[in-house]
């Protein structure tokens, strides 16, 4: 019953929002207040049709009702419930349900809060929106529809892939669609304006805000995926350039890009046509993630479908959706006024710049990811593409991009002044360039890539406290500088955390690239090791019972560096009774910010075990910098948040133009 | 002063250098770091070089696993016509087994032996690389996902 509840109340929302998508073009079109008006409640309601339908979803798993396919080829009765859950989006259907899920809410969060937007373009964004939400709730109950049946009903159910049955599940796929759908809105509202031909200041006031929602969550996501796969996968690594990394990776350079256009836009009123063009090509590569993923054309641990018919539906929805939106643009976009120019060398040209190298940097990640397909397409030749490409490609557009960072907020609107810039980045640069030789000095001669990697992060670090510094004013005296501190929008704040976290992350990936330890080794259990100082004694391999697998289980005792006892670390190898699948679970001991990470191979024939231990130097920086840059997109989504509610004195003049 | 064509001018011939010189890039990387894949009846038809990076598909050969001391393992990789012998020094993926799927990168050796420097098994029982499930189709053997 609460099944077929669920498949109703998603053929509602479809329903709902194909009125979502009509009523309201036709109120523009033909300037009918009444229809415009439809927008707002169908939003909320097709929100709550969807939640309604994913509630019924979850209930069929938590109560492990395998009448329903779905919950039957995904879950089995003896996973802890926390998993049951989660193993809602842990397969096709459940995550394009999940993917609806975001989209209505975000269509039904302009609804509520878009209370003081211009009523034409609170209309046509949320028609948009309502469009986009049409096309894949026509996918799910054409294609994946979560709720069939099975008749009779199996007694047991086939168990979620293992890999999956981790914490992990629980963050790594809602933050990342927030993020890919949050998108959606970007695009929606640079539909409304190629529409309506109109772009003005109060646009922008309004996408920021949105776009930094959607970059937070998708930074958040893409970290937390990045921690997921090094602690579960058993490869000591945090990105493989794996096809299905570049799927999420794509969408946040060019969203980084929008960010940084949308200021230059709000504040300056110029680069109004290449913001909006942005905004499709962001949203654009979230759907070309979603049809990478969920079409099975790529292999990948993501990627649990490979029906042919819902590729074919996907490609349809990516040419409609990312076809009609250029081509629109294309019509249209000479009708939007051009904005204000500036001098190349000034805060919008720096800006320019950044947008320059990450709109560069996402297509040659685009090039890389698809070349394999489309040479497959023409002669039939298979070929990989892997991480040696992108690191030549991408790491020569980021490493200058890297160094321009600092100078960025260095530079004045307009026309800036390169070189004193410079003199006021002295001290950073100085700072950099001794951290640098101190690496080189006293951790290791020979790694000059940890050295230069280490420099560039100090860099960035430096340049972001030198920017908080300079405002500060230090030589005013301190009750001055704590004014002017606190006086500091937020803006600042949130761009020196920014910039600051990417320089956390920089020093994460150069340390454990450059200076990580690893020693592989056949070991029985008595026989001990020695790695970047820390021994490890084998002290018992034994088999132990969890919920739904079995696990061996290896013990190793622990010794620090100067003798101490550390305790015990263990990794096991698990099977999953009902795939029979086995799995690593890898052993990590965290020091500072620093991780000795034990996994295990395969048993040998003379009763030894394959062990393989790593120590990663620095390598939790990875990650904490993405929370940092996360964090700084929260403070200055803070101070949007005041700007967007007050701006009522500002949007008359726009109501009046109508 | 610059005038606004200069500025604008300025902005663009920036940008178009900075795309010519980021194509370049690619290309070039698209040529020197981009690796084939091949079956085990390329390798023995197609007389390539030693040393050469590749990707070599097919299914492990029943009974051709074979440990050393340590962490040495090899194994067979056959598509049911021609098998190729591959060594590995290193940990197997959970998911290896004989008779599955399986592809692995590295470069022959002159001797003919095939040695891998990573060995890519899936997260999934029912896995078969596309590469090497496209190749068993090629030759007819194909049986769909079989369930271990």
């Amino acid at each position: 019953m609460i099944v077929e509840l669920g498949h109703f109340a998603l053929t509602l929302a479809l329903a709902l929002s194909l009125v979502q998508a009509a009523a309201p073009l036709a109120g523009t079109t033909l300037g009918d207040h009444r229809l415009m008006a439809v927008a707002g409640p169908t939003a909320m309601a097709a929100f709550l049709m969807t939640a309604l339908s994913f509630a019924a979803l979850m209930a069929s798993y938590a109560a492990s009702d395998f009448s329903v396919a779905n919950v039957y080829a995904n879950s089995h009765s003896l996973q802890p419930m926390i998993f049951k859950l989660t193993s809602v989006w842990g397969n096709h259907e459940g995550s394009m349900l999940l993917w609806a899920l975001i989209l209505t809410l975000f269509g039904a969060l302009v609804a509520l809060f878009g209370g003081n937007l211009p009523e034409r373009l609170r209309a046509n964004v949320i028609a948009v929106q309502g469009v986009v939400g049409v096309a894949f709730f026509l996918f799910l109950l054409l294609t994946s529809n979560p709720f069939a049946r099975l008749d009779p009903a199996p007694i047991e159910g086939e168990d979620l892939n293992p890999i999956l049955q981790d914490f992990g599940l629980a963050v790594h796929p809602p933050l990342l669609y927030l993020g890919y759908v949050g998108y959606s809105i970007c695009f929606a509202f640079a539909v409304a304006a190629l529409i309506d031909g109109k772009l003005d200041a109060a646009w922008a006031r309004w996408v920021r805000p949105w776009t930094m929602a959607a970059w937070i969550f998708l930074t958040l996501g893409i970290a937390m995926g990045s921690y997921w796969a090094y602690y579960e996968l058993g490869w000591g690594g945090f990105w493989f350039w794996d096809p299905v990394e570049n799927a999420s990776f794509m969408p946040w350079l060019a969203g980084t890009a929008l960010l940084h256009s949308a200021i230059v836009m709000e504040k300056r009123e110029a680069l109004k046509i290449w913001t909006v063009l942005l905004a499709i090509i962001a949203f654009s590569f979230s759907l070309l993630g979603t049809f990478l993923v969920r079409s099975g054309v790529l292999t990948s641990v993501h990627a649990f479908a490979t029906d042919p018919a819902r590729g074919v539906f996907i490609l349809a929805i990516l040419v409609i959706f990312i076809g009609g939106s250029l081509a629109l643009f294309a019509l249209r976009a000479q009708t939007l006024n051009a904005g204000g120019l500036f001098h190349p060398i000034s805060r919008e040209g720096a800006l320019v710049f950044n947008n320059l190298i990450l709109v560069t940097a996402a297509a040659t990640v685009f090039v890389g990811t698809l070349y394999p397909l489309f040479l497959e397409a023409i002669d039939g030749s298979k070929i990989s593409v892997g991480a040696p490409f992108f690191n030549l490609t991408f790491g020569a557009l980021a490493a200058p991009l890297l160094i321009a960072v600092p100078f960025g907020p260095m530079m004045a609107w307009k026309r800036g002044d390169l070189f004193a810039a410079t003199q006021r980045l002295f001290a950073a640069l100085g700072g950099a360039l001794a951290i640098g030789a101190l690496v080189m000095l006293f951790v290791d001669r020979n790694a000059l890539f940890a050295a230069l990697g280490a420099a560039l992060a100090a860099w960035l670090l430096l340049g972001a406290v030198s920017d908080l510094v300079l405002r500060a004013g230090l030589s005013k005296g301190a009750s001055v500088s704590w004014s002017r501190l606190k006086g500091l929008p937020n803006s600042v704040y949130g761009t020196a955390l920014g910039h600051a976290g990417l320089g956390l992350t920089v020093l994460g990936m150069a340390m454990t690239s450059a200076l990580q330890e690893e020693r592989i080794l056949a070991m029985k259990t008595g026989e001990s090791v020695e790695v970047a100082g820390y021994r490890l004694d084998f002290k018992a391999y034994e088999p132990t019972q969890g919920p739904n697998f079995t696990e061996d289980r290896a013990l190793f005792d622990l010794t620090g560096t100067g003798g101490e006892a550390l305790g015990e670390i263990f990794a096991g190898k698990r099977v999953y009774q009902a795939r029979r699948m086995p799995t690593t679970e890898s052993g990590i001991r965290t020091f500072g910010f620093s991780q000795l990470y034990v996994s295990l191979g395969d048993p040998q024939d003379n009763g030894g075990i394959a062990v393989r231990i790593w120590w990663k130097p620095f390598v939790t920086l990875i990650w904490i910098g993405g929370v940092v840059m996360a964090l700084g997109g929260l403070v200055s989504l803070a101070d949007r948040r005041l700007r967007v509610g007050a701006p009522a004195a500002r949007r008359k003049p726009v109501a009046v133009v109508q | 002063m610059m005038t606004r064509k200069q500025k604008r001018l300025s902005i663009i011939a920036g940008a178009m250098a900075f795309l010519a010189l980021a194509a370049g890039l690619v290309l070039f990387a698209l040529r020197q770091e981009i690796v084939f894949f091949r079956t085990p009846s390329d390798l023995v038809t197609m007389s390539i070089k030693p040393g050469v990076k590749l990707r070599l598909g097919g299914r492990v050969e029943k009974g051709s696993v074979v440990r050393g001391a340590g962490t040495q393992v090899s194994f067979g990789v056959t598509d049911t016509d021609k098998a190729v012998k591959v060594t590995y020094d290193g940990i197997l993926p959970d998911l290896f087994r004989e008779e599955q799927g399986v592809v692995v990168e590295g470069a022959l050796a002159g001797d003919g032996v095939f040695v891998a420097d990573t060995v890519l098994a899936k997260h999934d029982e029912n896995y078969m690389p596309k590469e090497v499930a496209d190749a068993l189709k090629e030759k007819g053997v194909w049986q769909g996902a079989a369930k271990p």
